[in-house]
């Protein structure tokens, strides 16, 4: 049925119909909204049976998904940022466990300096811990993506994440195609768990492994990836028999027929990018987009061949991985490393968007002109206001107690009133 | 497509004033996308918030730069925060208030504009009397019907009931109502006297 919904309410909706049974969670922005109109919906007796808990952290909050999971009920959590940062070791152990459960990363900044925005740099920081990574792009598809989160979590008994911009998406009121409860119980089959705790069939979870099997069990969790490569887009092929809407799989290719330069990207940002390169091919410049919806696993190969014939590759990335540059880069490069032989194509990053800094379609033209033009550097920080970073390096080399850049810098800047952008 | 930016402060409903532009554009067939500027969560601080309108699926995310119509719920942001930015001469614009642009100061500047674009309404008076408080967000929305033409009174007032049941619902209806009859007579008023 189509509605008019903010994007946490559709995801909340969404992760009822999948019928979980434990839903356990801390409230932290921009996540607040999902949990808390699931948390309406158990105790209205919409969602039943389904046991909400409040925990007092997110490390709890992981901890009690595990906990549920393993006893083998379907366990849903959501979080961002710190909170994400919070629950990181139990993360590894659901991951490492293989227990099927879904959370909702709702994507928001690191402090410090303490900012509440989005970006990438949560999901991002956790890329490596066993967990599938899943982006969505609009709130419609976050919808889609958590339907089949459930289905692919508890096919592979591995733990799946998606991924949906904080505020821009989860705030965001637009319409969005909410399915019935007949068709999602046809497409999430109950929960038959791999491993239960049971005290009838007493059996223990998470035992110590040594030097002489660490290595194969850890090795396990790359090859659930590896399936999940095959399940993925299988699944979204099921899904668009199902509800007829193209949504999910590994890569969402966007005008690529001819095209010399290719901006590759994650997230709700595909949609301006998009309009962006729309003018564009208007205007009889040969550029296209491809949106990564699966990001880990890294779809190696299929990235690799969607991008090989290409001239030009722009990384978009929300995240910046100090020190060397993005994260989604480094991936894309592995991927284009193997088509060297042939020319693979320059394949720049863009570092964009942190801490809510707003994306905007004039300076993704201008970027995108100066990457047609092959004037693009291999690292570009869009929209960096280089005056308040010279500034505050000056003051450094001035003074050996110049002392904290947030606070420089902010008063550099004078007061922000809510204006315009 | 169609770009409204709201000018508020935290607690007068301009968050909620985008979402049921939204829903009344969602109510008439449209895609419409409503969102917040982020962050300003606080009573009294400056916000802004965004609605885009279009016949077609909007994948734009960008904050609304260039609006084509800005809707201030509270006039004594006029002279502290960049309201006009991004705003082109052709632009609707529809001001929460009791004065008159001259009295506001704004005499001069809003000559750049289209005159039978540009209304104040006393929006924050029109609430009061009918609902006992003096948020203007409804009210607003419903002269904002009347001046653009974007939308129907009715389907304003059907969003306004979808997000607000029983007596709280009906007196920002009668409220948004009485504002679009108010923007009528000041437009057929105008339409008279030549600029």
């Amino acid at each position: 049925m189509l509605r008019q919904l903010e994007g946490s309410r559709a995801v909340a909706e969404a992760v009822a119909l999948c019928r979980p049974e434990v839903i356990c969670a801390y409230p932290i922005s921009p996540q607040t909204h999902i949990v808390e109109a699931l948390a309406g919906l158990v105790k209205s007796g919409e969602l039943a049976p389904c046991e909400f808990v409040n925990v007092e952290s997110e490390f709890a909050a992981m901890s009690v998904a595990i906990g549920a999971s393993a006893t083998g009920a379907r366990a849903y959590t959501a979080t961002a940022s710190q909170g994400l940062l919070y629950m990181a070791e139990a993360l590894y152990n659901a991951s490492g466990l293989g227990l099927p459960v879904v959370m909702t990363v709702a994507n928001r900044a690191i402090g410090a300096p303490i900012n509440i925005w989005n970006d990438h740099s949560d999901a991002m920081s956790q890329r490596d811990c066993g967990w599938i990574q899943l982006y969505a792009e609009s709130n419609q598809e976050a919808l889609d993506l958590h339907l089949q989160a459930f289905v692919l979590a508890e096919a592979l008994s591995t733990p799946v994440m998606v991924c949906m911009d904080g505020f821009i998406l989860t705030h965001a009121v637009e319409r969005v195609d909410v399915p019935d409860q007949e068709a999602v119980d046809a497409f999430v089959p109950p929960f038959q768990p791999r491993q239960v705790l049971d005290p009838d069939e007493p059996v223990t979870i998470g035992a110590m492994v040594g030097p002489e099997a660490f290595m194969e069990v850890r090795y396990l969790a790359h090859a659930k990836q590896l399936r999940a490569l095959e399940l993925i887009p299988r699944i979204a092929a099921d899904f668009q028999e199902a509800f007829g809407r193209d949504s999910g799989g590994l890569l969402r290719p966007y005008r690529m027929e001819d095209a010399e330069t290719v901006v590759v990207a994650l997230g709700s940002v595909l949609g301006t990018v998009k309009d962006t390169v729309d003018e564009l091919r208007e205007e009889g410049v040969r550029v296209g987009v491809l949106g990564l919806t699966s990001f880990r696993p890294f779809p190696l190969a299929a990235v690799r061949e969607a991008l090989v014939r290409a001239r030009r590759v722009v990384v978009l990335e929300k995240a910046l991985a100090v020190g060397i540059g993005g994260p989604v880069s480094a991936n894309v490069h592995m991927a284009l490393a193997e088509a060297s032989a042939g020319g693979a194509p320059r394949c720049c990053t863009v570092i964009a968007g942190l801490g809510g800094r707003p994306i905007t379609k004039a300076s993704l033209r201008a970027l995108l002109a100066d990457a047609v033009a092959d004037r693009l550097e291999p690292l570009t920080f869009l929209d960096l206001d280089w005056g308040v970073v010279n500034r505050e390096l000056e003051r450094m080399g001035a003074s050996p107690t110049s002392g904290p850049h947030a606070e420089n810098i902010l008063r550099d800047v004078g007061p922000v009133a809510a204006g315009p952008v | 497509m169609f770009q409204v930016r709201i000018h508020g402060r935290g607690g007068q409903g301009v968050v909620t004033a985008a979402e049921l532009l939204a829903l009344a554009a969602f109510e008439e067939g449209r895609f419409a996308q409503a969102f917040p500027s982020f962050g300003s969560e606080r009573t009294g601080a400056p916000v802004v918030s965004f609605c885009r309108i279009d016949d077609r699926e909007i994948r734009l995310r960008e904050p609304v730069l260039e609006p084509d119509a800005l809707l201030v719920v509270d006039p004594t942001l006029l002279h502290q925060v960049d309201v006009f930015g991004g705003c082109s001469p052709a632009a609707f614009i529809l001001v929460n208030t009791v004065k008159s642009f001259d009295e506001l100061g704004l005499g001069e500047f809003v000559t750049h504009f289209h005159h039978e674009r540009l209304l104040t309404v006393p929006a924050g008076e029109l609430a009061r009397e009918h609902t006992g408080r003096p948020i203007a967000n409804a009210a607003l929305l419903g002269g904002f019907a009347a001046l653009s033409l974007l939308l129907s009174l009715d389907a304003v007032a059907s969003a306004i009931r979808q997000r607000f049941s029983g007596a709280v619902g009906e007196g920002n209806v009668a409220a948004a109502r009485a504002a679009y009859d108010w923007v009528g007579g000041e437009l057929r008023e105008l339409s008279r006297v030549p600029a």
